[in-house]
């Protein structure tokens, strides 16, 4: 009889010795061990020296253009003609966008459009959602390649999945607009996108790092491995924090659920008696880690978040010590500016390099659009926008 | 004692209390502090509302049904409590009891999809999480809007005296449903459902109120956790994924069948908890995402096969 009770055990302590084992291997940077291997974040496939260094020269730089249309600016711009472009309105504009599943991007496409109703000689503009599959958006470029469309903006999926599908709309003669993730092809006439994800995880690492007890505990919370310019906030945040000898305890993916990231980071309270600092490669979740500690009755420790109404409005009421390195949403609507350019034969940046703002306490008032929903990212540019801001769902 | 009598004691408890405990003892082991009452508490207070939810699914699953719908309608839940409310306090009330009248609605709904038209309900309620997710995003174009205010979230988040909001609530729904369920007539006819759905026809037993009556139970429950999690976590775009799946395998740790007729409220819990420690445990042991998942997904596939094992041999 007791025969019987025990395969069910023995599954079961199975299955635990190999959760036991896997447990005694340093898991990406956590542990002590990190600090011990300075040439780490350099090895990964994410991370380009080069790259990094450009990107943190070009926070200090002045971006050319006037500072109250950032969407407008360039920093280190090198134009290229457009004349072959050139063509009479009214135009079709296309866009492939890669998915609407987070609240930043929502906020983007409806500026987006709000921006389009902003050109008369825009006649049609044409949206296909890939719903975040890098199939379904091959095929659906390949699709607007037959649609008459006059110039194609795409915001890539994947960044190696969808490259053979840029260069092959390059190839068909319209003129491509690639912005916010990027692509392995020099094709397309103008990519947009703000600084960058190592001036992103750079800043939000040395506010943290600046503020906590050499060594101190840190929690990195991610939202998903393998999207570049998510690695590059994380391989930027890893070196700063090895440079400074701080203790990386934990890097953990949330999927950006608030619940995970809540009970994940009350897990590492409790287990390491209290945090110093938690880093965060975006902000979609971060009021769910600062009530984390609040609602264990503990000082919440230095922490980042992006531009997210509710996470500026928590800031500003509990007076966090916090940062917002954003990632601005007003590129969306230099994705339509740069198509309106080409097409009237204007000269554009090879490389449309944005301005990303930084939210510290003193500028945090400025940040702040009263009346938004809680999702709203206030780096739109869209506040003086027609429409605004029932559009984006305030009041 | 024997052995054998030792034995034949061990057998007559349900398979998840060892997997709990097995899973309790390994966090302990990580983490002393999991056994000081505040934490415990505030694990409990997380647990609530897959807890919650798992009774409303073993109901449906007792009664011979599955409900996938469960993890659409806490979002449809979550989304709507925060777009009517726009962080009113003063709407709360009147919020609340839209939330739950919906649950009962999607769970009439699911109900009589199954009973009257035979559609089985694995395809109803797929059904009814595509219709509601679709609408959830078509409502909010992706983004919810509005904010739950501070007196709706409290249920979830705060405590009375040094107890949280949700373990009082789930220890109320819990002692409800052991007395619906394994005191009155209505669960002996659950079971009597699920057990032999021709048998209790010919029996006398109202098969189809009998179900319909188990979904409105489960789209209730899954409102009240939507409160709950709603509390615990914020407003979120897809606060309810992976809660279908939860649900169910809580429900079969607990020693339920997947096809009706057997089950129990405390394994229920007891494959709630377990489900909700095994995810603190991976937190603890410090294990790759990707792996965890791995992992999870083995523990769980162990355990399902280790309870049916179980119940083959106690034939």
């Amino acid at each position: 009889m007791s025969r019987k009770v025990l395969p069910g055990i023995a599954i079961a302590a199975a299955v635990l010795a190999i959760a036991a084992c896997t447990s005694t291997k340093p898991t990406g940077a956590a542990g002590p061990s990190s600090s011990a291997t300075p040439t780490d974040a350099s090895q990964s496939k994410f991370y380009n020296q080069a790259d990094f260094d450009r990107e943190l020269k070009q926070r200090t730089e002045t971006a050319q253009g006037d500072p109250s249309t950032p969407w407008l600016q360039t920093i280190d711009a090198s134009y290229v003609d457009t004349t072959k472009y050139k063509k009479n309105p009214k135009w079709h504009l296309c866009f492939s966008n890669a998915s609407v599943s987070n609240p930043w991007r929502v906020t983007g496409l409806t500026t987006m459009k709000a921006e389009v109703a902003l050109h008369p000689e825009i006649g049609d503009f044409t949206v296909d959602d890939a719903q975040g599959k890098d199939d379904k958006q091959i095929s659906d470029i390949a699709d607007l390649q037959t649609r008459n469309c006059d110039a194609l903006i795409i915001s890539p999926n994947t960044t190696d999945a969808l490259t053979p599908a840029v260069t092959k709309a390059c190839q068909s003669g319209i003129p491509v607009v690639v912005f916010d993730r990027g692509v392995n092809t020099t094709c397309p006439v103008s990519v947009v996108h703000p600084i960058g994800g190592y001036a992103f995880g750079a800043a939000a690492a040395e506010f943290e790092s600046q503020r906590i007890p050499k060594g101190g505990k840190v929690l990195a919370l991610r939202i998903l491995p393998g999207v570049d310019t998510l690695e590059n906030r994380w391989a930027a945040a890893k070196s700063v924090f090895q440079k400074a000898g701080d203790n990386v305890v934990g890097v953990e993916f949330t999927d950006g659920d608030p619940a995970k990231t809540k009970t994940i980071v009350s897990d590492y309270i409790d287990r390491f008696g209290g945090l110093d600092a938690v880093w965060m490669d975006a902000g979609a979740t971060t009021v769910a880690a600062v009530e984390a500690f609040q609602d264990a009755g503990r000082k919440v420790p230095p922490i980042d978040g992006e531009d997210e109404q509710d996470f500026l409005e928590l800031w500003q009421k509990d007076g966090l010590n916090a940062i917002a390195p954003t990632y601005p949403v007003y590129e969306w609507r230099t994705a339509v500016i740069a198509a309106v350019d080409i097409l009237s034969g204007k000269q554009v940046p090879k490389e449309w390099v944005l301005p990303q703002p930084v939210i510290t306490k003193d500028n945090l008032s400025q940040f702040i659009t009263p009346g938004m929903p809680p999702l709203f990212y206030s780096t739109c540019g869209c506040q003086k926008m027609p429409g605004f801001p029932q559009t984006w769902g305030g009041k | 004692m024997t052995a054998a009598t030792t034995a034949a004691r061990l057998r007559r408890i349900a398979p998840i209390w060892v997997v709990l405990v097995l899973v309790l003892v390994g966090i302990v082991w990580r983490d002393p502090t999991f056994a000081d009452p505040p934490t415990l508490l505030a694990f409990v207070k997380r647990s609530a509302p897959l807890a919650v939810l798992a009774l409303g699914q073993l109901f449906v699953v007792i009664s011979g049904e599955l409900d996938l719908s469960v993890g659409a309608l806490i979002t449809a839940c979550v989304v709507a409590a925060a777009r009517l409310g726009e962080g009113d306090p003063s709407r709360t009330w009147w919020i609340i009891l839209l939330v739950l009248g919906f649950g009962v609605v999607v769970g009439v709904v699911n109900g009589l999809i199954t009973t009257m038209l035979r559609v089985p309900s694995f395809i109803t309620t797929l059904g009814m999480m595509l219709v509601l997710g679709g609408a959830v995003f078509l409502w909010t174009g992706g983004s919810p809007t509005g904010a739950l205010a501070e007196n709706f979230r409290q249920y979830g988040r705060e405590d009375i005296g040094p107890v949280p909001y949700a373990v009082v609530i789930l220890l109320a729904i819990a002692v409800a449903a052991y007395f619906l369920l394994h005191r009155s007539r209505f669960g002996h006819q659950v079971f009597a459902t699920g057990g032999g759905t021709r048998a209790a026809e010919l029996s006398g037993v109202a098969v189809r109120r009998i179900r319909v009556t188990s979904f409105v139970l489960s789209g209730l429950l899954a409102a009240v956790s939507a409160i709950l999690l709603a509390g615990f976590a914020g407003l979120s775009a897809n606060a309810g994924q992976g809660y279908d799946f939860q649900s169910i395998s809580a429900v079969v740790l607990g020693g339920a069948v997947l096809g009706g007729g057997r089950g129990g409220i405390g394994a229920a819990l007891g494959g709630a908890f377990a489900l909700q420690a095994m995810f603190t445990l991976l937190n603890l042991l410090g294990m790759a995402a990707p792996l965890r998942d791995t992992v999870q997904g083995l523990l769980i596939v162990a355990a399902v096969a280790f309870a049916a094992y179980r119940l083959r041999s106690n034939r």
